[in-house]
């Protein structure tokens, strides 16, 4: 296919040249479509990838790994040992319904680069009792919630910044899932005394 | 035939689940159209006009003073504010009305920030229910879309609650 009429003004070894780029390019130009092809695939894969796994971890679940002390004994409850790491539902806050004794992780109030988890105490309009707050009784206020660590007094919670908006809630702890001995469904269970003055009936 | 339809079905909620996921990633990440109702940030905003918010400068904490924010309600968190941002963390407000004899200031909080409607006499906002975490807010408000006639960026605060630092440019 190459064997073109040689200009007779041009010199054999210009003629090599020519012909060498010209089979060279060919070859770049294969290999370029395999490489092309390549790299349309990761696109395109690229592109369905990186939404799915995003809107997966905003809206329906995340894993975050419990640092400090304020949740002991219930999570990190040794301290040499390595930290739970636990499943955040996502999908069940959606509409901001939290029951009192969840666990819920929120944007920290004091820095919004942070994720605290606490354990829900008081709901909207309840009437409860503080620990070491600057009232000794407080009113939940419409929209907020109430939370405190079970670790009384290594905890950075409501008693100290108030009570914090719905708005900052960020999931729910369902499960602990690792270390793989604590493997277990947490289910809401309030500290004892810690119930909301006005739900109790009970006259004794 | 009972599996062609089948795998039709698949292939289009596959393709819907796709492009929701980037609807989703595009409205929370990039920016999304909001339609402003009540007159507490007359006259920049006034009811029912359509602004663009966007969502980058939030999530790379890039929010200044003078912004006009959409932020969630700190009271009822289904519902949305529209505010401009007075003070960020750590700054000097004056709360007390320019009516008062005395001036008193107060001093936002670390990771709040204070939020005031353009409208003074007809706003609640940060006056009343004090500084909002920073979180709660959502995206910065950059562009007017409707009315046509109003179309472009906002303008400044008309108000001068804004106290600006001086800073240290003195030359010697």
């Amino acid at each position: 296919m190459l064997l073109l009429c040689l200009p007779t003004n041009i010199s054999l070894e210009t003629y090599l040249h020519i012909v060498y780029k010209t089979i060279e390019s060919y070859h770049m130009a294969q290999q370029t479509s395999a490489g092309q092809r390549y790299l349309q695939t990761f696109i395109s894969g690229f592109f369905v990838a990186v939404p799915v796994t995003v809107t997966i971890l905003d809206k329906l679940a995340y894993v975050a790994r419990v640092e400090g002390a304020s949740m002991q004994p219930f999570l990190n409850p040794d301290v040499g040992a390595q930290s739970d790491v636990v499943l955040l539902n996502r999908w069940s806050v959606r509409n901001n319904q939290v029951q009192r004794g969840d666990i819920v992780s929120v944007v920290s109030p004091r820095n919004p680069k942070q994720k605290i988890i606490k354990r829900v105490i008081g709901l909207e309009g309840d009437f409860i009792r503080t620990l070491s707050y600057k009232n000794r009784y407080v009113r939940v206020p419409n929209g907020h919630l109430w939370i405190e660590g079970d670790h009384r007094g290594h905890s950075l919670d409501s008693n100290c910044f108030g009570p914090v908006s719905l708005g900052l809630l960020h999931g729910r702890a369902s499960h602990i899932i690792w270390p793989p001995n604590r493997w277990q469904r947490i289910k809401p269970s309030l500290p004892p005394n810690r119930e909301p003055l006005d739900a109790e009936e009970d006259d004794e | 035939m009972f599996r062609h339809m089948l795998g039709k079905t698949l292939g289009l909620l596959g393709y819907t689940i796709q492009y929701g996921c980037i609807a989703h990633c595009a409205f929370e990440y990039i920016g999304e159209f909001v339609v402003c109702s009540g007159p507490s940030m007359e006259p920049t905003i006034v009811n029912h006009d359509v602004v663009f918010s966007e969502r980058m400068s939030r999530h790379l904490f890039k929010i200044e003073k003078g912004d006009i924010v959409i932020a969630k309600s700190p009271f009822d968190p289904q519902m949305n504010i529209c505010k401009r941002v007075i003070g960020l963390e750590g700054d000097k407000i004056c709360t007390s009305s320019p009516s008062d004899l005395f001036k008193t200031h107060t001093y936002v909080p670390m990771g709040h920030v204070w939020l005031e409607g353009d409208n003074l006499r007809n706003s609640t906002d940060s006056r009343n229910y004090g500084p909002i975490p920073y979180a709660l807010i959502r995206g910065r408000v950059c562009w007017k879309l409707w009315p046509l006639h109003s179309f472009g960026t906002l303008s400044e605060s008309p108000t001068k609650r804004i106290i600006k630092t001086q800073t240290d440019s003195d030359s010697d």
